[in-house]
């Protein structure tokens, strides 16, 4: 072997990056988040397992239709009709009335960052 | 026919998961052992191909070399692209392995009115370096699943690559770019009839993967029917870190046929020309200094010659050298 004192090292450091998901955990377990669900209600707009993967993609569509079409009403597969609002139906004291508990448990753990509150306000006030 | 066949196997692949994981239910095997096995198998394979180069002498100096050579006082040396110490060696390999610098240096060679003229071509430097750093942005972005809580420059870097903040979830630049990059490579080869002449499967087959390891996981991110819920991705990725692996409820076929697209590239990694990686840092003609005339490079393992020198000669006839009125270096 050549230059085993160059080689060897590099490699080291090559595993060590590379296996940094491996160490960086040892001795560690994994908490699963826990989500505090609305106790009032019991259906989400749409089904939860779709919500759970799917919500952003509605919560998109309503503020286009709510801010560019004026559109404020939805009606869901059963016929429900709900006001089109994150801050009134979403995050309303019936449901999930603290963000907190619910939409950041899962948006920390994912590093997600969404933009919806650089406009919403986080309803709050109402609940002390 | 290394196009088809390449693109054939991601696909067949793709089929095999989707049979396996969404239709027979085995997820815990594309889940769990598939992943495990693959990285096994990267990093042996991969220590294994860096200390077979290892094992390979390199007794003398072979650099190529794009400037001028470090000789008398009064011409300038090129100290980078004629390195002739180790910060020049060092300061060379950086910008080879960070910015393709020789790759830079790619020329076109084209019959113009019928004569040959040279020139510069940048587009493969362009959507190389591009494919390579989107790719790293897009690997070290994966660590928020693999991590808890999720280190700052992983959040840092992944908000940057938001930073357009288009739709919701956000479009990554590195997700267009990456695609765009890999088009280009792939259609570079296609097109031209000397580049397709010469293209392996083992050229087509890396484009393919990380083409289909790409789609997958757009088509995860931004479209509605391939969504898969993120919290669980991220429990069995940590339960794969943590070695303590589950396999939780309804992820949907697209995350293992994306799980199992990635487990393949880290497999054939080290068979493969993706050694590059490893091997840009062991190669002779770069990492060498040109100094064959500043130090004497003996071949270690050269066998011991019998040497008669023309001192010992003399040494030997020097009086009837003399004698015969030949020229002498030493008089007796």
């Amino acid at each position: 072997m050549y230059n085993a004192g160059k080689i060897i090292p590099g490699l080291l450091i090559f595993l060590g990056l590379v296996t940094f998901p491996f160490w960086s955990n040892l001795g560690r377990a994994y908490d699963v988040p826990e989500l505090v669900m609305p106790e009032a209600e019991e259906e989400c707009v749409l089904a939860g397992d779709w919500m759970r993967a799917n919500h952003m993609i509605l919560l998109d569509d309503w503020r286009d239709l709510a801010v560019r079409d004026n559109k404020r009403l939805f009606t869901n597969d059963a016929g429900k009709r709900f006001d089109m609002s994150l801050t009134k139906t979403c995050l309303s004291s019936q449901c999930h009335a603290n963000k907190d508990t619910f939409c950041d448990r899962c948006h920390d753990a994912l590093a997600i960052t969404p933009n919806c509150w650089d406009c919403h306000v986080v309803p709050t006030i109402g609940e002390e | 026919m290394a196009v088809w066949y390449s693109l054939l196997l991601v696909l067949g692949m793709s089929l095999f998961v989707y049979l396996g994981a969404g239709l027979l239910g085995l997820q815990a095997i594309f889940g769990i052992v598939v992943p495990y096995a693959a990285i096994l198998v990267f990093l042996i394979g991969f220590s294994m191909r860096i200390l077979g180069w290892a094992r390979s002498p390199v007794p003398f100096r072979i650099p190529t070399t794009a400037g001028q050579q470090k000789s008398l006082g009064w011409i300038k040396p090129s100290k980078v692209d004629s390195p002739y110490t180790t910060w020049g060696v060092v300061g060379r390999m950086a910008m080879e392995v960070l910015l393709f610098r020789s790759l830079f240096r790619n020329t076109k060679a084209e019959l113009t009115e019928g004569k040959l003229a040279y020139g510069s071509s940048k587009w493969l430097w362009l959507f190389g370096i591009l494919f390579h750093y989107t790719f790293l942005t897009i690997v070290i972005r994966h660590l928020r699943f693999f991590t808890e809580p999720v280190p700052f420059f992983v959040q840092a870097l992944d908000r940057v690559d938001g930073m357009l903040q288009i739709g919701s979830p956000v479009i990554y630049q590195t997700d267009v770019i990456l695609v765009a990059a890999l088009l280009f490579l792939l259609i570079r080869r296609l097109v031209n009839p000397q580049m397709r002449y010469l293209s392996l499967p083992a050229d087509y087959f890396p484009l393919f993967l990380i083409l289909g390891i790409a789609l997958t996981g757009i088509m995860m991110r931004y479209f509605a029917v391939f969504k898969v819920d993120l919290l669980s991705v991220k429990v069995l990725a940590m339960g794969l870190a943590t070695f303590n692996p589950t396999i939780p409820e309804g992820i949907g076929v697209m995350f293992y046929i994306h799980l199992f697209l990635f487990s393949a590239l880290l497999a054939y990694f080290p068979f493969s020309k993706l050694m590059h990686l490893g091997g840009v840092f062991l190669s002779p003609t770069r990492n060498l200094p040109n100094d064959s005339r500043m130090a004497r490079h003996v071949n270690p393992w050269n066998a011991p010659v019998k040497v008669h020198t023309y001192e010992h000669y003399e040494d030997d006839f020097r009086e009837k050298m003399i004698e015969a009125d030949l020229p002498v270096e030493k008089q007796a």
